[in-house]
């Protein structure tokens, strides 16, 4: 016994330890191996500067923020649910970005995260939400859609108008980390709230794992389903993990009101619908959204939103109002200009092709919409597009005539 | 007290768990330590029911053997470096398999995996490998000169002979689970041990970063270069994570001997040469791996092995000898005769494309190799593969002159 005792003594070795309890048939597992490291000796092992990721051939805000001196000084912290910030930044590790663009690189696994690893997501939010400091800063939440004015685009040139946003339910994980039975709680949860709509908002849930071929097909024809994602930015996250598990999509009887769940965020909320009247899409986005917020409120749930990050979701691209409001809207001798580009720029929007994000545009209809989601309300992202697609329509019209047209002057970021 | 006994700076107790005969070890203080993708404690809160995965639509050999009280009963256990169920199964999870082909559905994040999780493992193990028990041992044999005959092979119907196999560097966790140091030092220990090696094996190191444009166009013309992986059973078990950092290529100079670093497992060791002198691969084989190993064993860091299991790899479809000996082989007429697949089954023996696993054949070519891996040593398994090409090489030789080939249907091996 002594001489075990001095071993372990010497040694931090389990096994040993175990051996000496006299505990034979537990010990067997450990001394099948006497390099059965711990948890605690690989911390003692590696330092930080061991682990510390290779970001020489990277473009994204992650890379650009982290330093050895950050990674060191919280690499062995931990959120209340043990999510840690090699697991926020794997995907910003396996996807070195893209020389043209920057990918925010990080992602959050939980509403702690943006707190617990605030070194490193301050820097990311300022580089991403044009020098948005978290720390000083308030963002301001307004969903009154009837501040809105002049939010009826000529349908000769708007095809469609939509607006989205995500919601996070405060106490779940985000989709990086939540284990099945947190998805499963978030699917409960959200499903059970919007059963309560009642009148246009009124609709059905479609759970990915039992839905019917005919089911499936109406919602492609629809444009409506989501697929498991494919995009290595969100799957090296974590986000597809036991696909198709408590997913689905719920949309009201008229297909105007969507929302996914627990694709990249615990809710994705869409209002849309045919033709220019951004103003009742944005009505009934903000109808909805309330509505199922007092819904979840009933059962004890609440978002996840505090004053400095306004509402928390996966991807510090999309805190903030996670908002994008924009429009298929054709412009074919504007889109030919030389001066579209510093035109968008100007007025703070963004065009993307008719798929959607990283799509090209097909013919001369594009998706405009907001390029920013933090330091400005919903509110006030809503009207900036709809005054911008009125600027791009009237720039069309002038085209048309033969006028000529004018860049705008750049509009103010946010007020500090 | 027993906190005091560990000398660990943390608060850290040892309990026992109730079911299983592995203690769980808790840490307790909030600033413990503990590797990634261990927030078990967390998900321990929540039910067995809540958490056990829908495995209604799955084919493989995990979904196979999970069920909820095996669930139930390893759920709340952890692998010193922090490995779990969830973390085992979750390739099984995400891939609900082929209705053809059973692929195993878990892996192994550390060498304790296989003891913590032996109630998964166990049954897994002896489905996947023929019935092999837990109280069966498997025997080591990298003695080539054990091997009889295989330099005859006809060259004209054998166009290529190669050997592989994987190796795991004991003191360090596994590709689903390792951090960015661990791979780094596993590296590291590899380069040390390849430079050193000399005549017929001198060779060259080639990491995946900073290589060369011209480097990697030679790599890939001689069908060496390895890819970041795309198969979703590799990428949901979490082993393409940082790539390509600390991976690599090693090739000696004659270009028939390879190293693969930190791929699917620590080391893949390839001997390969054209033509049919499987002796030779064998020999070459037996050899450089011996060098190898008695390099990591100077730094104490040896190959993980065990005489239950043999060689210790990721997937448990590759443990024991982890060999797959085979051979690139013209079997054009053989290949469309009715008990082709009959004749592969008796001698033991597998096919597959020429593009290595899920190919099909180009030209009545086949890849041919041993289907064993546990439960038989190197030399049998390789013997298997020589005798059995070489029947079915006469087998083709006689149907091509038109005679039948129906007394020369092996018995099973």
């Amino acid at each position: 016994m002594a001489s075990s005792f001095t071993r372990m003594l010497s040694s931090r070795n389990t096994a040993v330890m175990l051996a000496s309890l006299g505990a034979s048939a537990l010990a067997t597992g450990y001394l099948m191996t006497d390099s059965g490291v711990t948890a605690e000796q690989r911390m003692k092992m590696y330092p930080p500067s061991a682990d510390y990721p290779d970001l020489r051939k990277h473009n994204n805000c992650m890379a650009s923020a982290l330093t050895p001196a950050i990674y060191a000084r919280l690499r062995d912290k931990r959120t209340p649910n043990d999510y840690t910030l090699d697991q926020c930044i794997q995907t910003g590790v396996d996807n070195p970005g893209h020389p043209f663009i920057k990918t925010v690189g990080m992602v959050a696994g939980d509403e702690e995260s943006y707190e617990v690893f605030a070194e490193l997501f301050d820097p990311v939010i300022k580089d991403r939400h044009n020098g948005y400091d978290p720390h000083t800063m308030k963002h301001p939440t307004d969903l009154d859609a009837s501040k809105i004015t002049s939010g009826m685009f000529d349908e000769k040139y708007v095809l469609s108008s939509r607006v989205r946003t995500g919601r996070s339910i405060r106490g779940l994980s985000l989709p990086p980390a939540c284990s099945r039975s947190e998805r499963r709680e978030v699917e409960r949860v959200v499903v059970t709230a919007l059963s309560g709509l009642k009148g246009d908002l009124s609709g059905r849930y479609y759970g990915l794992t039992d839905m019917t071929d005919q089911e499936q097909q109406q919602l492609i024809d629809d444009h409506f389903l989501f697929d498991k994602p494919v995009s290595p930015l969100l799957t090296c996250a974590g986000m597809a993990r036991d696909w198709p598990d408590a997913r689905g999509i719920w949309h009201n009887n008229e297909k105007t009101f969507l929302i996914w769940i627990n694709e990249e965020d615990h809710s994705r909320v869409i209002s849309m619908e045919k033709g220019g009247n951004m103003k009742r899409v944005f009505e009934r986005f903000c109808r909805g959204l309330k509505e199922v917020e007092r819904l979840i409120q009933e059962r004890g749930w609440e978002f996840m939103w505090n004053e400095h990050l306004g509402y928390i979701l996966t991807c510090p691209s999309n805190l903030g109002t996670g908002l994008r409001a924009g429009v298929h809207v054709r412009l074919p001798l504007l889109s030919k200009d030389a001066r579209f580009s510093k035109i968008l720029d100007n007025l703070r929007l963004q065009k993307r092709g008719t798929g959607g994000v990283d799509t090209a545009a097909t013919g001369d209809t594009f998706d405009i919409s907001n390029l920013d989601r933090l330091g400005k309300s919903e509110v006030e992202l809503v009207q900036l597009v709809v005054d911008g697609v009125n600027y791009l329509i009237e720039c069309e019209k002038k085209l048309e005539k033969g006028q000529d047209i004018k860049v705008p002057a750049p509009l103010v970021q946010f007020r500090r | 007290m027993w906190a005091m006994f560990l000398g660990c700076s943390s608060a850290a107790i040892l309990k026992l768990d109730l079911y299983g005969s592995v203690p769980v070890f808790v840490q307790t203080a909030r600033n413990a330590i503990m590797t990634k993708n261990c927030h078990n404690d967390y998900k321990m809160k929540f039910p067995t029911d809540e958490e056990y995965p829908d495995l209604s639509a799955h084919n493989n050999h995990m979904a196979k053997v999970m069920n909820r009280e095996l669930y139930d009963k390893l759920r709340s256990k952890s692998t010193p470096s922090g490995f779990t169920l969830d973390d085992c199964i979750q390739t099984g999870v995400d891939n609900p398999g082929h209705p053809f082909i059973m692929t195993v559905g878990c892996v192994a994040g550390d060498e304790e995996s296989y003891e913590v999780f032996k109630d998964l493992f166990d049954p897994i193990i002896s489905d996947r490998h023929g019935g092999y028990k837990p109280t069966d041992k498997h025997s080591t044999d990298l003695n080539f000169e054990n091997l009889k005959g295989g330099d005859d092979l006809d060259p004209n119907y054998v166009l290529s002979s190669r050997v592989r196999t994987g190796r795991s560097i004991k003191g360090f966790t596994l590709p689903p689970h390792n951090s960015r140091a661990e791979r780094r030092a596993v590296e590291k220990l590899s380069i040390e041990a390849l430079a050193s090696l000399d005549g017929e094996f001198k060779g060259k190191y080639y990491p995946l970063c900073g290589m060369t444009d011209a480097e990697q166009d030679q790599l890939i013309n001689d069908h060496f270069l390895f890819d970041k992986p795309v198969s979703p059973l590799l990428l949901a078990a979490g082993m393409a994570r940082d790539w390509p950092d600390a991976r690599g290529i090693w090739h000696n100079d004659n270009k028939t001997f390879l190293v693969w670093v930190n791929e699917e497992d620590h080391l893949r060791v390839i001997s390969m040469q054209k033509g049919g002198n499987m002796k030779e691969v064998f020999r070459r084989f037996c050899v450089g791996l011996q060098k190898i190993e008695a390099i990591f064993k100077k730094h104490n860091h040896g190959f993980m092995w065990n005489e239950h299991l043999g060689y210790v790899l990721t997937c448990p479809s590759n443990l024991g000898t982890g060999l797959r000996g085979g051979v690139h082989v013209k079997l054009p007429k053989l290949s469309t005769h009715a008990k082709f697949e009959e004749i592969l089954t008796r001698l033991r023996l597998q096919k597959r494309g020429t593009g290595g696993v899920d190919t099909a054949s180009v030209g009545g070519v086949f890849d041919i190799s041993n289907a064993d891996r546990l439960g038989s040593s190197e030399v049998q398994q390789v013997q298997l593969v020589v005798d059995g090409v070489k029947l079915m090489v006469e087998m083709e030789k006689k149907l091509e002159k038109g005679e039948s080939i129906d007394d020369m249907i092996p018995a099973q091996k």
